[in-house]
């Protein structure tokens, strides 16, 4: 515990998320991030204990349940259920899909739009991957998906990270209210990216025999949403 | 000069009030209360909102010290809320206003909390938690909109509360979420309740079958809590997960100010929790009082202020209410950037 905030203390801070800190190390000489959840002082003890440590248990079981199936998500190095830290791979050389969403938009190249239906397929079938492994993420933004050597074409990969609300389960229900979160994230980050999203959910149905019924749950949920027929 | 009086009764509070350029003139206010384990239906909320409105205008304009001819416009809460009573101040409103000769406008009642939070606390660009009986989100203004950021997929944080009150039967006097507050302040022991967050947003709905289904009565009756560990229980649950979305959004838009509008806004714990987590990012937070978090008609004044101001009036063919639907488009407040 103590070797652990010794380490960090002379670590570089990245950033703090809402969540957890942050910080870039070197490991036995790998690039490493290391995400630390410190205790949350607004909320109950016994409440933030309980919160941290199943967050820190489910974060690590679905990257390793990813990994399994091949599906890309950082490496894991070392965890710590003491002080709630998890040191894995620093995906070097990436960006979020947030940021080359806003780059590609930003940019005036004639292949724009082909560029950006091509991730999104990319996303949608990566997600039907993981939903067949009966991950449900959680935390589904395009913050918390990277591409590895974004602008190399077709050489580029995704990688799913922030799995600290994530857990099992095979009910479409949960897979639907998945979608339904990035979906809402997607359409508020990215404004008027309604074809996009739309394209994105078409790859998700093509990649998966069992995504038709996700896709019927994720029209219940939108329905659910109180007050949002929105305009905005 | 502009002067505009507000018609808010889309829930159990029947409000009106009268705004001159950001000073609040009068806001008199009655809320419909029903007995302990009893919720506020409809159509005897909008009996209760038709016996009293009248009353309560000429409160509002006699603590204004103003005359009809004083008032240059007539807003009226447009939706969401509760279908019966919506329609009775709606026509109350348009009433007044061809009598009056004056223009009628529709407002947004969630608009309505936000720009009278706004007013009140003077909060710049906020991250916005709107927490009522009626409503859970969390919104944050980017290009010209308030966009929906977070929210409830199911039940709002005050239905919780309110379901909460009548299970165990606490009084509905002043408000359950009142009660429960108070009662709270005297438990001790921590219970264990479901806590649901998925990305931004929040779901209460297991909390409440959680405790309607078994253990409320359960826990109560073999002595193992005392209905004020539940209440304390619930606070602590409920507003972790709200302090915890509301933190989601800020670190997702960058945003350095929280503001809380809505009944729940004005629960003290909420906000001293709110303020640690600020406090936590460098960050800051706005909260205003019963008087303007609780559902009023200056708030309803307000908005419909700044939208007047800005050239909006809605015709009288046009001045239908809604139960659902947001739009949230402004015209009067410069586009901010995320």
């Amino acid at each position: 515990m103590m070797a652990v905030s010794e380490f960090l203390s002379r670590a570089e801070l990245l950033k703090q998320g809402a969540e957890a800190r942050v910080y870039r190390v070197q490991l036995l000489g790998r690039p490493t991030i290391v995400k630390e959840r410190f205790p949350k002082l607004y909320r109950h003890p016994e409440l933030d204990k309980k919160l941290t440590h199943r967050r820190t248990v489910q974060e690590v079981r679905s990257i390793l349940r990813c990994r399994r199936a091949g599906i890309p998500a950082p490496s894991l190095y070392f965890v710590d259920y003491t002080s709630h830290c998890i040191f894995m791979e620093d995906v070097v050389n990436s960006c979020t899909v947030r940021d080359h969403i806003a780059l590609l938009q930003r940019s005036d190249s004639p292949q724009q739009l082909e560029h950006l239906e091509h991730l999104a397929e990319q996303v949608g079938r990566l997600l039907a991957q993981m939903h067949d492994e009966d991950v449900i993420h959680g935390d589904l933004t395009t913050s918390n998906i990277l591409l590895r050597a974004p602008g190399s074409g077709s050489g580029s990969e995704l990688v799913l990270i922030d799995f600290g609300l994530s857990y099992i389960s095979a009910l479409p229900e949960d897979k639907g209210v998945d979608l339904y979160v990035l979906e809402k994230a997607f359409l508020s980050t990215h404004p008027h990216t309604e074809p996009l999203f739309e394209k994105l959910l078409q790859s998700y149905t093509c990649s998966s025999p069992r995504a038709t019924a996700v896709i019927n749950k994720l029209d219940e949920v939108r329905l659910r949403g109180r007050k949002r027929s929105m305009v905005g | 000069m502009t002067v505009v009086i507000g018609f808010e009764g889309s829930a159990n509070k029947i409000g009106i009030g009268i705004i001159r350029d950001g000073e609040v003139l009068s806001n008199p206010r009655r809320t419909y209360i029903t007995p302990p384990g009893q919720g506020f239906m409809p159509s005897d909320t909008a009996r209760h909102h038709r016996a009293v409105i009248l009353t309560v205008l000429k409160e509002a304009l006699d603590q204004a010290g103003l005359k009809p001819a004083d008032i240059d416009c007539v807003a009226y809460t447009k939706g969401p809320g509760m279908g019966a009573p919506l329609v009775t101040v709606a026509l109350v409103a348009r009433t007044v206003a061809q009598l009056w000769g004056k223009p009628l406008l529709g407002v947004n009642h969630c608009v309505g909390h936000i720009e009278m939070g706004r007013l009140i606390t003077k909060a710049n660009n906020p991250t916005v938690l709107y927490v009522s009986g009626g409503n859970t989100q969390v919104i944050a203004y980017s290009e010209r909109r308030y966009r929906i950021f977070g929210e409830t997929i199911d039940i709002a944080v005050g239905n919780c509360l309110d379901r909460f009150a009548r299970v165990i039967k606490i009084s509905n006097d002043p408000s359950p979420g009142y009660n429960i507050e108070q009662m709270a302040k005297k438990g001790s022991q921590y219970v264990e309740l479901p806590y649901t967050v998925k990305g931004m947003d929040v779901s209460f709905s297991g909390i409440l079958s959680y405790i309607e289904v078994s253990s409320a009565h359960k826990m109560l009756s073999s002595g193992q809590c005392t209905a004020e560990d539940l209440c304390f229980s619930l606070q602590e649950t409920l507003f972790s997960m709200l302090v915890e979305i509301t933190e989601r959004a800020m670190a997702h838009c960058g945003s350095q100010e929280v503001l809380i509008v809505g009944g729940v806004g004005c629960n003290l714990r909420l906000q001293e929790m709110m303020d640690v987590m600020c406090k936590e990012r460098g960050a800051k937070l706005f909260a205003t009082d019963e008087r303007f978090c609780i559902d009023n008609g200056a708030m309803i004044a307000q908005a419909g202020w700044e939208m007047f101001r800005s050239g909006h009036v809605t015709e009288l063919k046009d001045s239908w209410i809604t139960q659902r639907s947001l739009c949230l488009f402004t015209t009067w407040r410069t586009p901010w950037v995320i």
